[in-house]
């Protein structure tokens, strides 16, 4: 990795648009534009521009005008990079954008790599490194939930929530260190049920990001949804409703659909992906028997299990339907499993309404369009939207979610320790192990400044 | 002398010797630097502004304790004397912290002030190659960066190649006893000045700080009926390796009181003339050893405060009042002191004082304890501000040392983290600094399993053999000791115990029985069970018999044995860290590219240009945040 040099890179989407930006990045950024930029006026010469200022002229190739730029001017270290730092507004053809990237990289720029913009702005100290990891994501966010989190984390609430845990397993460990480094002093050592308190309180903290993880992940990645049916019952119609187009194959054969397809559908901005999956009816047909096994590693792979059967099948004969959801629920035991029962516009007996209802099955045919928005509720209710609006921390990021995951196994050996009485310079290797964990998204912690800080603060040491 | 001394031979026809080193200070650290660079055959002079005050207990009378204990046993294995003048002077010993994991384990002694000083001033007198000189070193004699000499109050100049300064609490030392302020560096001793000033000149920051003592008082007019005894250990132990000590058949008890309401209100009249709260002293003192009016003005909820009565002696009838340190004027602390329980009629010796002295940012020095900005001087003890006397000899027996190590143009010797306390103090004062007078916790040290008091020798010895400070006698004695501490894990590792034989053990600590026969480490393993409880084991007994096996055998057997999960996971910790440390960095890296890093780190990583990891946390100012940030830039 190099910093030394300047790099520069189209920032908006590759292709044709009314406008593109390029930018241009690094100690060189404005005497290469320089050799390139021929200001309107006297007033748009780039050695006078201000911190910030926009500057309006033509880039030329030698005498070739290239294109009528505008050029944001950003002076270190005033800039997203910390760098100087220029954001050039051109007309948005691809043959123009080529060619002042070519011009660019010709006058010693090079091309940026991926996410390189940010890393500079991380060291110089414009961010820190959970905000950087945020700002990655905000650019992936495809819905308003993922961009609501990561939104959240760059503005450092993530961090906040870490101080918080940080603060109570310093509070933790100041108790044991008390018992060990000052034993001949006379002050009150915590008794056990103290010391389970403060843990009890760090793990909470603990799980409660953790758990948070997965609401991330989903808002982050999209919640995967299988729909599971006999062939036939309209699983792929029903795809089609909600996703109100034809992608998957619908026929009157049942069994046409043989592959899983996936398909994304936003729902009040969390991303649902749906698995079509075929039946899981018993069959000798071989085709069939492979999609079945397919069926249940797409179970294996989603949150959330959508059954759907015809309710007209359900009329002749309840007892099969209701050995395959039984069925299903032993495989899927961990998910949340919904039943719909579709068709529901070809029932001609309202007897069996009651039947279906009371079963707490979705009633709904797929076909007319009728109780797809009870359908929408019930799938939006797998994700936890009020811990994300009510601007609870959410942790999104695979790697602080390792790093937690590793503290509280930590955590719970330090537990164990305590259940067994084992001395408290065998629980702090635990505990320091926690903040070893932590350190990677807290910072580490400094013993002498933080923890015997906070006993010197907290008891009366000394003789 | 060799003819390859750079230093022109001024003429000093008073000492007529040309000295390798110099150190000046005769306290704990002095004596350590000065007995460490005769041994290593470097003509040597102590000078110390009294002669009668070599190694002088200037606070407490007492050796070790959480940490420090630790800290003694280390400059025992190696080959430092304070251990040994420590286990000859005691007068009670107990080992701390017994209830907790053995890396707990501390041994501390109650000494008797006076033998102490005498004990190891004849130590010193024993040291061929080690002379004396009493006067007032008042300058430093510096050429091109590097020092040649210092010269004195008399006006003596004393060349030297190497100079130790080892001042404690006398730079510019000023006492405080209520409104009264005096000059000194002890209780009716002087001052020193001069150096201060010197050093500067040559550029070195100062800094200020404070310490305390309590009032001393006369034993014969304590009612100890009143308070609380503490004897020493019913198995006393001691501090050094070495055979020439012995552990203790009398001991004398210490006595625990308390102060009251009564006792803090008559504190309390005296806080307007106190030099901590009328803004006499504004430098900053230690907060784990505050003076009794600071405890009382912080910790209003507490009605009382733990007082320990402590024999200055064997003979002496003087009692030192720990934990009533206070610097209020003597008729405030004389009033005060009299309404303690067992002290109504307590006569004061010597009132209790506060004191200020000049200390230099041990961010400054080389792990060495070499000086960055002079060639040839090294500091140690308080003068690094540092607290403790065990704090101070470990960096004068270090300084010692490197100063001739340096001479014989040999590596400094730097001990790591993981391998000692000593490692752990000379890193966080050079890494870190000090804001506040310095003292060793178990808690700094994040290796403190493997940095244990009874496997000091094992961690250091073969160190301080390969230096030169422990003799072939210790050494063989040290290889015997290991051997038959190896030859008994095996053996509990390997010997089954018969079915029969284990349950009789086992229903006596009342356990719940085994089915079969099985090894004794196996048992071992079990925390309620110890070495001891198979001391009637006839096997064992013979084993121990046949091989002349004693209690430290057994003991550090036990402890291997006994703490072998957690000491291999403490091992491996450091050993991943170590594989971290020697990442190499690429050559002419920009540092100052790195905003997200410190400036300071930034200035000085570029300038030092350090070749791996380590080197880099080497550097003083250098954060772990900072090393984080230079490691994801490496891509790790």
């Amino acid at each position: 990795m190099q910093l030394e040099d300047t790099i520069c890179a189209l920032s908006t989407p590759q292709g044709m648009g009314a406008i593109a930006v390029i930018r241009l990045s690094g100690p060189e950024a404005f005497s290469i534009l320089e050799k390139t930029f021929d200001p309107f006026s006297e007033r748009h010469a780039l050695p006078s521009a201000a911190a910030y200022q926009n500057v309006y002229g033509r880039l030329k190739e030698g005498a070739q005008v290239l294109d009528e730029v505008m050029i944001a001017v950003y002076k270190n270290p005033h800039s997203y990079t910390g760098e100087d730092l220029a954001e050039i507004s051109c007309h948005g053809s691809v043959y123009i954008q080529e060619q002042i990237l070519k011009l660019l990289y010709k006058l010693g720029a090079r091309p940026a790599d991926p996410g390189e913009f940010t890393l500079r702005a991380f060291f110089n100290g414009k961010m820190d490194l959970s905000q950087a990891e945020a700002v990655a994501d905000l650019i992936a966010s495809e819905n308003k939930a993922a961009h609501h989190m990561a939104m959240q984390q760059m503005r450092g609430g993530f961090s906040a929530e870490i101080r918080a845990l940080r603060e109570e397993l310093i509070n933790f460990a100041s108790m044991i260190e008390l018992e060990l480094d000052f034993s001949e002093e006379d002050v009150e050592f915590a008794n056990r049920e103290e010391l389970y308190d403060l843990l009890n309180r760090v793990k909470r903290v603990l799980t409660k990001l953790l758990e948070s993880f997965d609401t991330g992940n989903v808002l982050k990645n999209g919640l995967p949804v299988a729909i599971v049916g006999a062939p036939n019952a309209g699983k792929s119609t029903l795809l089609n409703a909600l996703l109100n187009e034809e992608r998957a194959i619908v026929t009157e054969v049942a069994g046409t659909t043989r592959d899983a397809i996936e398909d994304e559908l936003n729902l009040e901005g969390v991303k649902f992906r749906f698995i079509d999956t075929a039946g899981i009816q018993e069959t000798d047909d071989l085709v069939e028997s492979i999609g079945i096994k397919k069926t249940f590693e797409k179970i294996a792979e989603s949150k959330v299990v959508l059954y759907l059967f015809n309710a007209q099948l359900y009329a002749e004969n309840p007892a099969l339907i209701k050995a395959e959801i039984q069925a299903l629920q032993e495989k899927a035991e961990d998910k949340t499993l919904l039943v719909l029962a579709n068709k529901i516009d070809l029932l001609a007996e309202k007897e069996i309404f009651k039947d279906l209802e009371s079963e707490d099955f979705l009633l709904l045919s797929a076909l007319q369009k009728t109780g797809l928005e009870e359908l929408k509720k019930r799938l939006l209710a797998q994700v936890n939207l009020g811990a994300l609006y009510q601007n609870n921390v959410i942790v999104s990021n695979a790697r602080h979610a390792h790093a937690l995951q590793e503290s509280l196994q930590d955590i719970q050996r330090v537990e164990e320790g305590l259940n067994s009485e084992v001395s408290g310079d065998f629980l702090a290797m635990d505990i320091r192990e926690a903040f070893k964990h932590l350190g990677s998204i807290i910072g580490e912690v400094d013993t002498d400044k933080d923890i015997l800080g906070n006993i010197f603060g907290k008891f009366c040491i000394g003789k | 002398m060799s003819a390859k001394y750079i230093v022109p031979r001024e003429t000093c026809d008073m000492l007529n010797v040309d000295y390798d080193v110099v150190v000046v200070g005769g306290g704990h650290a002095g004596v350590e630097a000065a007995s460490a660079a005769a041994r290593l055959g470097k003509t040597t002079l102590l000078v110390t502004m009294n002669l009668q005050t070599i190694a002088q207990m200037s606070c407490n009378p007492a050796m070790g304790g959480i940490a420090k204990g630790q800290i003694l046993r280390e400059i025992d294995a190696l080959g430092g004397v304070s251990a040994l003048v420590a286990d000859k002077t005691a007068i009670q010993f107990r080992m701390l912290n017994r209830s907790k994991g053995p890396a707990m384990w501390s041994p501390r002694v109650q000494s008797d002030r006076m033998r102490y000083a005498e004990e190891m001033r004849l130590t010193l007198e024993r040291t061929p190659k080690l002379d004396f000189f009493q006067d007032m070193v008042t300058d430093l004699e510096v050429e091109k960066g590097k020092v040649v000499g210092v010269s004195t109050s008399m006006g003596v100049k004393i060349p030297a190649r190497k100079v130790i300064l080892t001042n404690g609490t006398f730079l510019n030392g000023l006492i405080h006893i209520g409104d009264k302020q005096f000059g000194g560096g002890r209780s009716g001793e002087r001052a020193s000045k001069g150096i201060t000033e010197r050093l500067v000149d040559l550029g070195f920051e100062a800094g200020r700080m404070k310490t305390g003592t309590p009032p001393r008082v006369d034993g014969r007019s304590l009612d100890y009926s009143k308070m609380e005894e503490q004897r020493g250990d019913e198995y006393p132990g001691k501090f050094s390796y070495s055979s020439e000590s012995t552990t203790l058949i009398k001991q004398r008890s210490c006595y625990i009181t308390y102060t009251n309401e009564q006792v803090h209100e008559a504190l309390k009249e005296g806080f307007d003339r106190s030099p901590m709260f009328n803004g006499a002293i504004d430098s900053t003192g230690p907060r784990y050893c505050p003076s009794v009016e600071e405890k009382i003005n912080r910790f209003a909820h507490k009605n009382r405060h733990q007082i320990f009565v402590e024999p200055e002696g064997w003979e002496t009838v003087e009692v030192y009042v720990n934990g009533f340190s206070t610097s209020l004027p003597e008729e405030v602390q004389a009033r005060a002191l009299r309404l303690i329980p067992g002290f109504e009629n307590a006569k004061i010796f010597r009132p209790g004082y506060a004191i200020e002295y000049d200390y230099f940012p041990p961010t400054q020095l080389f792990h060495s304890l070499e000086t960055r900005l002079v060639d040839g001087l090294y500091f140690a003890g308080q003068i690094n501000g540092t607290t403790g006397y065990e704090e101070a000899a470990c960096q004068g027996l270090m300084a010692g040392i490197n100063a001739a190590r340096s001479i014989d143009e040999l590596e400094a010797v730097i001990l790591d983290r993981s391998e000692a306390y000593i490692g752990v103090l000379i890193d966080d004062l050079i890494q870190k600094g000090t804001k506040e007078p310095y003292r060793m916790f178990t808690s700094r040290a994040e290796y403190r399993i493997i940095l244990r008091q009874d496997n000091a020798d094992e961690r250091l010895t073969p160190k301080g053999y390969e230096i030169g400070l422990i003799d072939e006698g210790r050494w063989k004695d040290f290889q015997e000791k290991q051997s038959k501490t190896e030859f008994l894990q095996n053996w509990f590792t390997n010997h089954s115990i018969e079915r029969d034989e284990a349950n009789a053990v086992l229903k006596r600590h009342g356990l719940s029985q085994v089915n079969q026969k099985l090894k004794i480490a196996k048992l071992l393993a079990r925390p309620q069970l110890g070495v001891r409880s198979f001391m009637h084991y006839k096997p064992l007994k013979d084993v121990v018999d046949k091989h002349n096996i004693k209690a430290e055998n057994l003991e550090q057997a036990e402890i291997a044995l006994k703490y072998a999960g957690y000491i291999g996971k403490e091992k491996e910790n450091a050993s991943k860290l170590s594989r971290l440390e020697s990442l190499s960095i690429p050559k002419g890296l920009d540092y100052s590219k790195l905003a997200s890093m410190s400036l300071e780190a930034r200035e000085k990583l570029g300038k030092l240009k350090p070749s791996n990891i380590k080197e880099a946390k080497a550097i003083s100012g250098v954060s772990p945040a900072d090393i984080s940030v230079l490691l994801v830039y490496m891509g790790r």
